[in-house]
């Protein structure tokens, strides 16, 4: 993404550190980002990558005395990390909102939908309970709640998963966010209500003009509904990309990992699925070099020192990626990849011999 | 081929209560409603459908760890549907679960070792410790876990891990038959292919007959031989699994199958030539 003046938001060399008995753990280590209105940016990344503690800084959520948090976070110009808790609570909600995994335990169990609603909607603004209440039913309309106008009585356990959903972003989208952040907005559903509620999003980013981050660690999820994805590994944002060039040309052998470990619905039965090997590393004592050569297939001896920066890939400033490997090697690489080679023949294919045991 | 389990005409309905002290009867949820299988050896039949299907229940109705309101289950050919005591106890050995939850199906306070040792311990086997350790290591080595990690707990375990001991401890009676309740379904992508990968190998290896109850149809897509649709307690589709998702017949199946997100990988063109 070109990193305009008018970004909505700008997150600058973010590292966020959670101090705890056996060391500090680096949930972030310098993650940076820009987005414009009326854009979705795409976070993808197994557990513990960082995707939400990402989410969560933004929204100030992730203060404490335990914390320690460097960089920047800019909402129209406005800097976040240094703004006061009174400040925050003016923010959340009217200028940035989260919809999170499990509506069930976001809800309250004893309050009905409308309550709910129309306290987030008088926590922002001064208006009395029969307006507040009809500028809940309306929200409800908003995300296509069928039937809301008898919903809004509703208590959460009587609506199903993908209604408390829909509820959940009404509630968000009670005062007019400039950026709505999903933090895994549909992983707790089945496959047909998640679709209904990813198109729902998609348009509402639309008819709203918000800014919209989705994180998932579902690869297809990200696909179907955001502009540019960011993959996340140990902290870090390590490939980031327009969605059909990251998909098109991955760069990253993380992504490709991410890719060809995924079941597909248009690959060929046979086709095995290839793990990534291994496991997410420690965040308290991350691998020296690229972190993530030692899940690597195609690590070299020189990636278990040297720390490879994000950096635009040759020929497509809107791509970068965090790897020591020559953009023409990884070219190669992935074609083979895509064409369902193993690592092993990708590798001797593309000329790399296999790196002598450490 | 004879099949290995049959169901025939199975029913399960759980009653719905009202009420914390004096439960009153309020009326009667047909879980599963009517369903007809079988599965042959060495065969991997494929459950899916939405949240509250049903096809969790007829899992547990398969290997008997529900009991069916009506209908009959076959195994190896013979009824077994009124299997008690020591009869039910031998059937267990040769029919295994695999569970969702690696971390709700392990006992926290139990070392790993212990816990895929406690199939012997229930079935009096292997009672010489030395025996037992052996064997519980050579499962532990057989699922990709390092055996000398015995004496550790669940919670010094990734979920894959966790679910590598769950798969552990089920294969350790030997079953014939593994029926495994969506079991990647907690696990980050990269380890959900680990688990698939050590499944089919497991499968292949042992000569398993599998129930792979899943939502995720691409992972179903990859294991299964058969897949059977469910909706509402009942079958509506059942087919061979390139048919399936070749040519779904069933108005449900089509929905189910466009609700996927798709990778557009290669900008759209897939690689389904090679």
């Amino acid at each position: 993404m070109s990193a305009g003046a008018e970004a909505l938001l700008r997150v600058e060399e973010l590292r966020v550190g959670f101090a705890t008995g056996d060391g500090v753990v680096q949930a972030l280590d310098g993650v940076s980002f820009a987005l414009e209105r009326g854009r979705t940016l795409g976070i993808v990344g197994e557990s513990g990558s960082g995707k939400s503690v990402a989410a969560l800084t933004v929204m100030g959520l992730t203060r404490g005395r335990r914390t320690h948090v460097e960089g920047q976070v800019l909402l129209d110009g406005e800097e976040l990390l240094g703004a006061t808790a009174e400040r925050l609570r003016a923010l959340r909600g009217e200028a940035v909102a989260m919809v999170f995994q499990d509506p069930l335990s976001a809800l309250h169990p004893f309050y009905r939908i409308g309550a709910q609603l129309s306290e987030a909607v008088r926590a922002h603004r001064d208006v009395d309970r029969a307006a507040a209440r009809r500028r809940a039913l309306e929200l409800l309309e908003l995300v296509r709640l069928p039937e809301a106008s008898q919903r809004i009585d509703a208590y959460p356990h009587e609506l199903s998963g993908g209604m408390r959903q829909r509820a959940m972003i009404a509630m968000a989208l009670a005062n007019e966010p400039r950026l709505l952040i999903a933090d895994e907005p549909t992983t707790a559903l089945d496959v047909t209500v998640q679709a209904q509620i990813l198109a729902l999003l998609r348009t509402l980013r639309d008819e709203l003009g918000m800014a919209m981050i989705l994180i998932s660690h579902d690869l297809g999820v990200v696909a179907e509904a955001a502009d540019e994805i960011a993959v996340m590994y140990a902290g870090r944002i390590v490939e980031q990309a327009p969605t059909q060039r990251l998909f098109a040309a991955p760069q990253h052998p993380y992504t490709w990992g991410l890719l060809t470990s995924t079941p597909r619905l248009d690959a060929p039965r046979g086709a095995a699925l290839v793990p990534i090997p291994g496991r997410p590393p420690s965040l308290i004592h991350p691998p020296s070099g690229c972190r993530f050569h030692p899940r690597c297939p195609y690590a070299r001896e020189e990636h278990r020192r040297v720390d490879p920066p994000l950096a635009p890939v040759p020929g497509t400033p809107a791509q970068q990626v965090a790897c020591l490997l020559p953009a023409d090697v990884r070219g190669a690489l992935w074609r083979r990849l895509a064409a369902g080679a193993t690592p092993d023949e990708a590798r001797s294919a593309a000329g790399l011999a296999p790196e002598p045991a450490a | 081929m004879t099949p290995l389990v049959e169901v025939d005409r199975l029913v399960k309905r759980f009653p719905l209560t009202r009420g914390v002290v004096f439960q009153r009867r309020v009326g009667v949820v047909s879980a599963v409603d009517d369903v007809t299988l079988a599965v042959a050896e060495g065969e991997t039949l494929g459950l899916v459908g939405e949240t509250g299907c049903g096809k969790s229940t007829l899992g547990r109705l398969m290997i008997q760890l529900l009991e069916p309101t009506s209908g009959t289950i076959r195994f190896d050919g013979e009824d077994v549907t009124t299997a008690r005591g020591a009869r039910l106890q031998g059937l267990r050995r040769e029919r295994q679960m695999v569970f969702q939850d690696p971390s709700g199906s392990l006992n926290p306070r139990r070392t790993i070792g212990a816990i895929v040792a406690e199939p012997f311990a229930i079935h009096g086997l292997l009672r010489d410790r030395d025996e037992r350790r052996a064997r519980v290591q050579e499962l532990l080595e057989q699922v990709g876990l390092n055996p000398e990690h015995y004496n550790r707990y669940p919670h010094e375990f990734s979920g894959g891990q966790r679910q590598r001991v769950g798969i552990a401890r089920a294969i350790a009676l030997g079953p014939r038959l593994l029926v495994a309740d969506e079991p990647v379904s907690a696990l980050d992508v990269s380890i959900q292919a680990q688990i698939v990968a050590l499944l089919r190998d497991l499968r292949d290896r042992l000569g398993l007959t599998l129930v792979l109850i899943s939502h995720d149809l691409a992972v179903v897509r990859h294991l299964c031989d058969r897949v059977a649709v469910m909706r509402a307690g009942a079958i509506v589709e059942l087919a061979p699994v390139d048919e399936l998702f070749e040519a779904p017949q069933h108005p449900y199946t089509c929905e189910l199958l466009a609700a996927i997100p798709r990778l557009p990988i290669g900008g759209g063109q897939s690689s389904s030539s090679t």
